[in-house]
């Protein structure tokens, strides 16, 4: 028996072993390469001799020092995540609390969850345009909606304002993840024990006493996990503002990615600046992921711990049985 | 005693019809930008912009033309895409499956710290490495070439993780054992008898793989300049440039043409791609 496992265990490494160098040739390497660059004098289209600059921590000391559009840049971001986020949340939240309320039963949910989904799987870049197109000024279709329902007497100018340009993109942001979020709720709230529900509506809960006293609760590690994973992907939030106005009006709409995207492949080719706000990027994200792992590892040990428990305690009465 | 449960009940009843209206002003939000976008394909520069309809003209024909006639190339892009993402996928899910599977099967010393090493990498940005990869591919002279798209899909830790959950809850490995007395080795009962236990996750996975990467421009921007190798995301960004400028009914054709396969894919799986979302979230 022992045999069979040495012979067979070298099969483990084989069949690991394309990851492993897909993994480490195009993403570890790059990412140490990536790292390198930040440290260097790296710059220009025609490739020249590149030097580790004397203080090698110049590029970055440059971008968080001196650096407007990069820290307007890392405030963009969040901005724009935050005004995504809340809403998004709040809406997904409410969808979830009503399409699993026994009492209300509402029809059509899976229709409704198919339609809500839709946006999250078009193409991201087709939407950017797409959206540019329909608040266009000073003839579009949202201009004329509005004012065909009274709202405006003149067309406004939605992709010239700072304010309007970023609320744009926090709603289109929105609009294609609130779908997400629901279905990945709704998910949570099947896993919960019926029992639990059954127990609050025995002793006479009412709805809103069901959700946040005994729904809410329960979904936190999932709300968390939620919270985690838009807060990552939210950092990288590229297409949309770079498709929809390239990070303007006047940097208004500039994400850290398009800063990046911007500082190495738009006519500077400043690759050293570029890799050093990756860098930071990357840190940014470590740092988030590091927490997520914390919470998601946090809640399997607590369920490891809680199965040695039932273990031991079976054990016991075993021993005591015998 | 009954006077509440009456008063209950209507009040239920409020509560639905106020649900039932949020719900399809909801669904309206998610299909009019697509509704206008679809429409406006069928109409004239002119009809457009003298305001909203909501229901198609007759201008296809002469969209498509106008479209044609510049740098817009949709069959290319089309192609590209179809290219890179199908081959992309099919490295993502196959070894990705593999992977799952040597994790699972053999007892190996390094699985457990492994397995750690592919939780820990599961969240690095693409963004993190772009500037290292670009400057590699630059040096294999391997920008514009369809490879450094495809060939990192080999390794995608959120894919292996997934696969190994799915494995975890159906393999026995009593099926594996009894392929081996029958003398098969095993690449072959890998590919014989457990990928057709896999094919539901498997297809599951495919398709997310295969709409991540359709809808992948990042990297995509970076890698290709030669506008015969362009994928549909990056000639999305060709119809905001100036050569459309004024074309807005051929622009919103472009637009419509390079998601239309989405929507087939869409609407025809939409079931399980609902599915898949729910089980990506719970993770268990």
């Amino acid at each position: 028996m022992r045999r069979k496992t040495v012979n067979y265990s070298k099969y483990g490494y084989i069949f690991s072993l394309p990851f492993i160098l897909a993994f480490l040739i195009f993403s570890l390497y790059p990412i140490l390469y990536t790292a390198v660059i930040g440290f260097t004098d790296m710059k220009g289209i025609i490739p020249k001799p590149v030097h580790i600059l004397d203080n090698p921590f110049e590029n970055f000391r440059e971008l968080i020092v001196n650096n407007v559009s990069f820290r307007q840049s890392l405030s963009n971001t969040f901005l724009i995540w935050i005004l995504n986020f809340i809403p998004q949340i709040a809406l997904a939240l409410l969808l979830t609390a009503w399409f699993t309320n026994q009492r209300l039963k509402v029809r059509g949910q899976g229709a409704f969850k198919v339609l809500l989904y839709m946006p999250n799987i078009i193409t991201a870049s087709t939407i950017a345009v797409l959206f540019n197109a329909l608040f266009s000024y000073p003839v579009g279709p949202m201009n004329s909606i509005l004012h065909e329902l009274g709202f405006i007497d003149n067309p406004v100018n939605f992709l010239q304002d700072k304010t309007t340009a970023r609320g744009i993109v926090a709603f289109i942001q929105f609009w294609m993840w609130y779908g997400n979020t629901m279905i990945v709720l709704i998910a949570g709230v099947l896993g919960i024990n019926p029992a639990l529900f059954e127990a609050a509506s025995i002793d006479g809960a009412n709805g809103y006493q069901t959700f946040f006293r005994i729904t809410l609760p329960s979904l936190r590690p999932i709300l968390l996990f939620s919270l985690t994973t838009s807060l990552i992907g939210g950092l990288q939030m590229f297409d949309i503002p770079q498709l929809f106005l390239g990070g303007g009006p006047d940097n208004g709409t500039l994400t850290t990615s398009v800063f990046i995207y911007g500082q190495a492949f738009k006519g500077s080719y400043l690759y050293n600046r570029a890799a050093a706000a990756s860098m930071i990027l990357f840190v940014i994200a470590a740092v988030l992921s590091a927490v997520l792992f914390y919470i998601m590892r946090d809640r399997d040990a607590a369920k490891l711990k809680k199965e040695e428990k039932r273990i031991k305690k079976a054990a016991k009465l075993a021993s005591k049985g015998a | 005693m009954e006077h509440i449960q009456k008063s209950q009940r209507a009040s239920i009843r409020i509560n639905k019809t106020i649900i039932y209206i949020v719900c399809i002003l909801l669904t309206l939000l998610s299909i009019l930008p697509f509704w206008i976008m679809f429409v406006n394909a069928t109409r004239s520069t002119p009809e457009i912009q003298s305001g909203l309809s909501l229901l198609p003209s007759v201008h296809l024909g002469s969209n498509w033309e106008v479209l044609n006639s510049k740098s817009f190339d949709a069959f290319q892009g089309f192609l590209n895409s179809l290219i890179i993402s199908g081959c992309a996928t099919i490295c993502t899910v196959y070894f990705s499956s593999l992977t799952a599977y040597g994790l699972v099967a053999y007892n190996w010393k390094l699985r457990q710290p492994f397995f750690t090493f592919i939780m820990c990498v599961m969240m690095v940005p693409s963004q993190a490495s772009a500037i290292g990869f670009y400057q590699f591919m630059y040096k294999l002279h391997w920008t514009n070439s369809f490879l450094p798209l495809i060939l990192p899909a080999i390794a995608a830790p959120a894919v292996v993780f997934f696969m190994r959950q799915y494995l975890l809850g159906t393999l026995s490995l009593e099926i594996v054992e009894s392929s081996r007395i029958d003398g098969a080795g095993e690449f072959k009962t890998f590919n014989r008898i457990i990928m057709p236990i896999m094919m539901p996750a498997m297809a599951t996975q495919a398709i997310f793989a295969f709409v991540g990467n359709w809808n992948n421009l990042f990297m995509p921007l970076i890698l290709l300049t030669d506008k015969t190798k362009y994928t549909l995301p990056i000639m999305v960004s060709l119809l905001k440039g100036d050569i459309y400028k004024t074309e807005y009914g051929s622009i919103y054709l472009g637009l419509a043409l390079t998601v239309l396969p989405l929507f087939v894919i869409y609407f025809l799986l939409s079931r399980y791609i609902i599915a898949g979302v729910a089980l990506g979230g719970v993770k268990e």
